[in-house]
């Protein structure tokens, strides 16, 4: 899932400061999962935001509150549209992806970010999350023993380990696993460690942040004349 | 009565509550602008809870529950420790004093410690002063005599049980 962490109420006060109706809008999924920007992150921050604008003097800034089950999703957006013209400026507590889905929903109001938007990673114990997957767009995690060298290792190294793990541990910080380390330790359970003594081919990077955002296209479930744009 | 400072108290069923109730059968003395919500175990606090308290003027919050190692559900206090942690840095990013929140720990025994708790935390809280998101004295009083008669109307109400009812039990 994605991961999220809020943003400091004071950073979002001065962003909404001089709007008069400001909607705070949680999402109902990644970040609701992550304790970010679920319903009850909502509140909390909505809570903080208008006693923090009192305390400003903004007494007259109205700041009210609600969650969709997705943001990400024009579809799950109607839930929302009836509300927003009541409001001159919208709060998002969702992933980047989200605040921008509403910023294309609703052209003429301002969005504004609630939530620094992290990583996509998994749920370490209760209240870590950690990082697994950079989207780097060429997945190769079948010939590392289904752990990412480019996420989990400092260097991104392809051959390692590196002269830097000790003791399972990675040099740049210790309370990181060496993922070369992970790498080695899950090929030997495996039984299958041939693979560490080939030479792994440098990364095709060009499917990774090159070229402007990139699209995935599913020819066989477009709807005709509703396709993707050229 | 402008300047006395409001208080809410989150205790747990089975420790602060009942040392609350035992300060009163002991007839102890003790701040009376502190108000009293029982909670099944502090792990039912929620940090909502304290920023709704603080938005709506309280000046203090005490939150209180079992010894630790001794909660009835295991880990609700340590769980609530946390949350009120949290809670102060919330108030400090907003610019709140974050010391108008604590935890206790006390045991349903120590109900000579509750009164020492309500009158420390009381005092404490008047070195503050009153919140500044405090409604004024009008507003204070008008919200107090709207509670007032809503426990009357709801009193002279045959049907309605205010022992069984989610609103006001």
């Amino acid at each position: 899932m994605i991961v999220a962490d809020r943003k400091n109420v004071r950073e979002v006060r001065d962003m909404i400061k001089d709007h008069k109706r400001v909607l705070l809008v949680g999402c109902g999924t990644c970040v609701t999962v992550c304790l970010a920007g679920g319903e009850r992150e909502v509140g909390i921050l909505g809570s903080a935001l208008r006693m923090s604008l009192r305390l400003l003097g903004h007494k007259e800034v109205v700041v009210d509150q609600c969650t969709i089950e997705r943001q990400c999703e024009d579809a799950f957006i109607d839930a929302l549209a009836p509300r927003v013209a009541e409001y001159d400026a919208i709060c998002s507590l969702a992933c980047g992806a989200g605040v921008q889905a509403l910023a294309e929903r609703f052209p003429n109001t301002p969005i504004y970010p609630g939530l620094n938007t992290q990583f996509i990673g998994i749920l370490e114990s209760q209240g870590v999350w950690t990082e697994k997957c950079a989207g780097c767009g060429n997945c190769r995690l079948g010939q590392f023993a289904g752990i990412c060298p480019i996420t989990r290792c400092a260097k991104r190294q392809f051959n390692g380990p590196c002269g830097g793990s000790q003791d399972g541990h990675c040099e740049v910080n210790p309370d990181t696993d060496c993922a070369w380390q992970l790498i080695y330790d899950r090929a030997k359970s495996t039984g299958n460690t041939a693979f560490l003594e080939a030479i792994a081919d440098p990364q095709d990077w060009s499917t990774s942040l090159d070229g402007g955002p990139r699209k995935v296209v599913r020819e066989d479930q477009c709807i005709a004349g509703l396709g993707p744009k050229a | 009565m402008e300047s006395e400072p409001l208080m809410l108290a989150f205790c747990c069923h089975y420790c602060a509550y009942a040392a609350a109730d035992l300060a009163g059968s002991m007839r102890l003395q003790y701040p009376s602008n502190v108000r009293v919500l029982r909670l099944p175990c502090t792990g039912k606090l929620e940090v909502n809870y304290l920023m709704t308290a603080f938005e709506h003027g309280i000046d203090g919050v005490i939150v209180a529950g079992c010894l630790e190692g001794g909660c009835h559900f295991l880990e609700g206090n340590l769980r609530a420790r946390k949350r009120v942690e949290r809670a102060k840095k919330l108030l400090a990013e907003i610019g709140l004093e974050p010391e108008r929140v604590e935890m206790f720990n006390l045991s349903s025994a120590e109900g000579i410690r509750f009164a020492e708790i309500v009158t420390e935390m009381s005092q404490r809280v008047a070195r503050l002063g009153p919140s500044p998101l405090r409604p004024d004295h009008e507003t204070v009083h008008r919200n107090i005599q709207q509670m007032t008669d809503q426990a009357e109307a709801a009193l002279r109400g045959a049907k309605h049980d205010c022992c069984r009812s989610q609103e006001c039990a």
